[in-house]
């Protein structure tokens, strides 16, 4: 599916949380979205999901236009794991996977075998099929980034949006979690903090104060100059001996108080 | 709290939970029929109701036939649709405002409801055009909505829904005062002050048909919304990103709360606590999932206020205590247990 985003912009309290962006998701591609706190890259996320109101400019999926498209349609096509989610519901993590399969179902398709199939491998995807009997509220900040995850496998979407995904996951997870992604042959689109995972997109997009300032292969994006621009800090680029892949080593920058 | 594996269990489980829930249900309207005041053995029951529904030929005592068909079955009929609507009032507000406590009674839709129905009861407001009912339903619905504008302005959490449900019930319930010290004589007011706590002893044929409809049409809206209602569980935003119509669903269903407990104030009065209380009491039976929370929070809710009604006849011998009294009784203990519970869990 092709995703295209045409001068999107949303405003609240009288400023422009993100303005005039026009972006194009390729089919399959990861991208990555970076940028400091507060720059819009949940808003953006959003914007693209279609979950704004008052949103401005036009996203369009396949050519068309997500406003027009009903919201089961949409849900069909994109799936979002937004930052902070929570429940004062007593659901079990399996519930809470199964709420993934919504958009497909209706009284005329109830829940059957091949939705409790898709759950069950969408459980197992992000290692959570041992916990699939277990109460959310039970669960640890890390585990319940993996449910939020697995609910959102289980939507099967050609657009799998991630915002901060690998927030409270331990390094084994991050790391899975950056394969499994990369393998599932969908678009995908992840806010990131951490820079060297972001080195690893197809594409980087960098969003500073509500636009997106640059947009393409995270070797081409990712400079020092923009490190100490954007992000404030000054980087030392060191390779790996392992797979002679690049990375960042970051400091603060001495005339910065 | 894994369901049947295969589809052909499934379907059997839920036939024979359809068959025990209308079974049940059944029952609690047939003890509401028997027990009162004078006991009327279960045989002049079956006798009266094989007269009146099937056309049977007995001979009936006319005082008992008279007891049981037009006075404890309707009274019964409509303590059942009511507390069914009362409960899956209370359930879809929980789970829509995502707020333990919503229910219609806290949040002053009762409240809005009572005063719709005095202002054209005793002020006359409508000119004879608008019907008690329906003076209720513009109470309910202009209580809710100021309810919900107040508690949107001061920042929209879970205790700013509670607050500005509580201002809005004084305010409601203090115009109510007002219409009647201005408007009603003495025995209208006296009579008024019963209905407010929740009274059944004037219901009759006419209001069942208002009451029953009303609760089967709402039951319907709320179970066909049941999957709607499961992906509110992680709030509106995450609702709408997996499908669901969010604005359609919340006006449809608020509209059908509206309704019903509109309805059932203008005809039994506002009664408290079953929408609070039942809903988190069935919680603990059928877990979240409102394909089951559904029917069986309308279920208990309806043969609660059966036995509400009876408790409210029999508890002092010559009088009837206002049935609001009784599940206030009930349900006060009740909702300090949730509160309790709450605040352990938090
Ligand atoms: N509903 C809103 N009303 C007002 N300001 C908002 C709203 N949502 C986000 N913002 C502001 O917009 C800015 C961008 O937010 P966000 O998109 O969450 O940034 P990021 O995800 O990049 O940290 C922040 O400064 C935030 O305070
Ligand atoms: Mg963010």
């Amino acid at each position: 599916m092709r995703v295209e985003a045409q001068g999107i912009g949303w405003h609240a309290s009288g400023r422009g949380i993100v303005e005039g962006v026009d972006l194009v998701l390729e089919p399959g591609e990861t991208f990555g979205l970076i940028g400091p706190n507060g720059s819009g890259k949940s808003t953006l996320l959003r914007l693209i999901a279609g979950l704004l109101p008052r949103a401005e400019g036009q996203v369009l999926l396949d050519g068309r236009p997500i406003h027009r498209m009903p919201r089961r349609e949409i849900a069909q096509r994109i799936a979002l794991v937004a930052q902070h989610a929570d429940t004062t519901d007593t659901l079990s993590v399996r519930d809470a996977v199964e709420l993934g399969r919504t958009p497909w179902l209706s009284a005329f398709a109830p829940f059957g075998p091949e939705d409790r199939q898709i759950v069950d491998e969408a459980l197992a995807a992000v290692e959570i099929a041992h916990l699939a009997g277990q109460r959310w509220h039970s669960l640890s900040g890390g585990e319940r980034q993996r449910v939020q995850i697995a609910k959102a496998l289980a939507q099967k979407p050609r657009l799998l949006m991630l915002d901060e995904p690998t927030n409270h996951l331990d390094i084994h997870h991050q790391l899975s979690l950056l394969r499994l992604v990369g393998g599932l042959g969908m678009t995908v689109v992840m806010a990131l903090h951490d820079l060297n995972q972001a080195m690893g997109c197809d594409r980087v997009g960098v969003m500073q104060a509500g636009r997106m300032i640059a947009c393409g292969p995270p070797a081409e994006v990712i400079s020092p100059g923009l490190l100490s621009e954007t992000f404030r800090v000054g980087a030392s680029c060191l390779t790996d001996p392992r797979d002679q892949s690049l990375l960042y080593r970051f400091h603060i920058l001495e005339n910065d108080r | 709290m894994k369901g049947p594996a295969s589809p052909k269990g499934l379907a059997l489980t839920v036939t024979l939970c359809v068959a025990g829930g209308l079974a049940m249900l059944l029952l609690a309207v047939l003890a509401g029929t028997v027990i009162g005041e004078a006991p009327l053995p279960l045989t002049t029951v079956g006798e009266v109701l094989a007269v009146r529904l099937f056309g049977a030929a007995h001979a009936l005592d006319p005082i008992d036939a008279g007891i049981i068909w037009n006075y404890r079955l309707p009274r019964t009929l409509v303590a059942a649709a009511c507390g069914a609507a009362l409960a899956l009032s209370g359930l879809v507000l929980q789970s829509l405002v995502r707020n333990a406590l919503a229910d219609p009674y806290l949040l002053g839709v009762s409240a809005g409801a009572s005063t719709g129905a005095v202002a054209v009861t005793i002020l006359g407001v409508g000119g004879g055009v608008i019907g008690i009912s329906s003076g209720a339903f513009i109470g309910a619905a202009l209580a809710f909505a100021l309810v919900a504008a107040l508690a949107r302005a001061a920042g929209g959490g879970s205790a700013q829904m509670v607050l500005a449900g509580i201002a809005g019930s004084q305010l409601f319930n203090a115009l109510t005062s007002f219409f009647i010290a201005k408007s009603a004589n003495a025995e209208q007011a006296r009579g008024i002050m019963f209905w407010l706590l929740g009274n059944l002893s004037g219901v009759r044929w006419p209001d069942v048909s208002l009451a029953v409809p009303v609760a089967v049409a709402g039951f319907l809206a709320c179970l066909i919304h049941a999957r709607a209602l499961d992906a509110f569980s992680f709030g509106r935003e995450s609702a709408a990103a997996l499908g669901v119509p969010v604005r359609r669903v919340q006006l449809l269903l608020i509209g059908a709360v509206t309704l019903m407990t509109a309805v059932m104030v203008s005809l039994v009065g506002a009664i408290g606590f079953v929408g609070l209380v039942i809903p988190h009491a069935v919680r603990f039976v059928t877990g979240p999932r409102h394909f089951r929370l559904i029917p069986a929070s309308a279920l208990t809710g309806a043969v609660f206020l059966i036995a509400a009604d009876i408790v409210s006849r029999m508890l002092i011998a010559g009088q009837v205590v206002p049935i609001g009294v009784v599940t206030a009784l009930v349900g006060a203990p009740a909702f300090a247990l949730i509160l309790i519970r709450n605040r352990v869990q938090a």
